[in-house]
């Protein structure tokens, strides 16, 4: 399968990212969950991987749903 | 057969629960372990539970830990808060899974009656919390945990609530109880599976973990993280547990926690009106109290666990004899074992008057001998 330009946001807890998928299922959110590549962390992990790269409105999305996320990185995954 | 010990373990669990149970385990998935269909599905199962019991409890579903139960939950949060430099308040009503972690710890601890007047009366300097079991497990009366929360919140002492004997029955609300950290069972009042417990978690307060392992993220950690709710899930969660709860919490929404509490109050009133007619019997009731559905009793000069056989094989009555691992209840009535009843969700107006009768049989066999 072709590799794709993802924006990944990773999360300090597991729960958080579930939550995350949770309400981005809720607001028809575009992305799904994936296992933490490991050019962010090696330490296994789930990450939030969205094709819609625009991080100032994941960023306010994010503020708005109170989701605590750890970073945003582009990744090809 | 008439199950009377609903305080051991409720008999009744929802047809939701058993099918649910039954079907995760066609379709395991390791929750938090990577992102396959079966653990996202495992794992999505889990952060759905922890929203209920945040629901439930009214806390912040972050700061909602699985254990494998209320044992589990104290000694954790007991061993991970306490030490011999602190002094804590509590209470004679307590469950030795209470009792047993503080004495461990050597705690400076003062045992009480559970009033706030008693409270107020204890407090030193060094007084670091008050740990109150919500119900005893024992009598069945209810402690007045909001105004103790009220209380220590004021005071700035941590405040922990063993609701083991409460949760599904009593309204407990973390933020309007001013409760800092609550312990649970789930396979009580919550109509769970047996095996499933947790700590809920107010504000920033760090706990200690007991044990320490794999949480699926962070692997080249040497620490535990130090994120709730997996800070204190080391290992693998108990999944059958956990959906066990997911469906029950959903049966007790549907029901109304109050009917239940209602149903099973009811009975117990009833049960007692009789028993306490009968001049051999000593019901152990604080009048100034409210209780849940459980009844201790002893009959003049029979051993309980005398009077619990017969109930059981004369009349499959069953119940459960002996100290209820609650030491200083019986120091506090001068008892040594007590029988008791804790009726349930399944349990009717008739069989109340049919234990009440077998009691009387029991003890009137008893007074001929």
């Amino acid at each position: 399968m072709k590799k794709r330009n993802y924006l990944v946001i990773t999360f300090s807890e597991t729960t958080m990212a579930l939550f995350m998928e949770k309400k981005c299922k809720e607001n028809k959110m575009p992305g799904r969950i994936i296992p933490l590549p490991k050019e962010i962390d090696a330490g296994c992990g789930l990450a939030w991987a969205s094709e819609d790269r625009e991080q100032d409105m994941w960023k306010n999305y994010m503020e708005t749903q109170q989701i605590e996320y750890e970073e945003m990185v582009e990744v090809e995954f | 057969m008439i199950y009377v010990d609903n305080a051991a373990t409720t008999f009744y669990k929802p047809d939701s629960v058993i099918t649910a149970v039954s079907e995760y385990l066609r379709h395991p998935g390791n929750p938090g372990r990577g992102t396959n269909h079966c653990a996202l599905e495992a794992s999505r199962t889990v952060l759905d539970t922890r929203i209920k019991l945040a629901e439930l409890f009214d806390c912040d579903m972050r700061k909602v830990v699985f254990t494998s139960g209320v044992t589990e939950s104290l000694n954790t949060v007991i061993r991970g808060l306490f030490g011999p430099e602190d002094h804590v308040i509590t209470t004679y009503m307590e469950h030795n899974s209470m009792l047993r972690p503080l004495y461990r710890q050597n705690c400076e601890l003062s045992i009480c009656d559970g009033s706030l007047a008693e409270i107020k009366k204890l407090v030193k300097e060094n007084t670091k919390a008050v740990l109150i079991n919500h119900v005893s497990n024992v009598t069945g009366e209810i402690n007045p945990i909001r105004e103790i929360g009220k209380f220590c919140r004021e005071n700035q002492l941590l405040f922990l609530v063993d609701s083991a004997q409460s949760a599904g029955l009593l309204p407990i609300s973390m933020k309007k109880d001013f409760i800092d950290v609550l312990c649970f069972t789930g396979h009580k009042g919550l109509l769970g599976i047996q095996g499933i417990g947790g700590i809920c978690i107010e504000g920033n307060l760090k706990i200690s973990p007991l044990k320490v392992g794999g949480t699926g993220y962070r692997s080249f950690d040497k620490a535990q993280p130090d994120k709730y709710p997996s800070a204190l899930e080391a290992g693998t969660l108990n999944m059958p547990g956990i959906v066990s709860l997911n469906h029950s919490l959903d049966y007790l929404k549907k029901q109304g926690i109050e009917t239940l509490l209602h149903h099973e109050q009811r009975i117990a009133d009833e049960f007692c009106r009789q028993v306490e007619t009968f001049p051999f019997v000593t019901v152990y009731r604080n009048p100034k109290k409210e209780h849940v559905g459980i009844v201790s009793l002893n009959i003049a000069g029979m051993d309980a666990a005398y009077v619990s056989d017969r109930l059981s094989c004369l009349y499959q009555i069953e119940t459960r004899a002996g100290a209820h691992c609650a030491p200083l209840v019986h120091e506090y009535y001068g008892t040594e074992s007590m029988v008791r009843f804790s009726f349930g969700v399944q349990n009717t107006m008739e069989e109340a008057a049919q234990c009440a009768e077998a009691i009387y049989r029991i003890g009137k066999e008893g007074r001929n001998d």
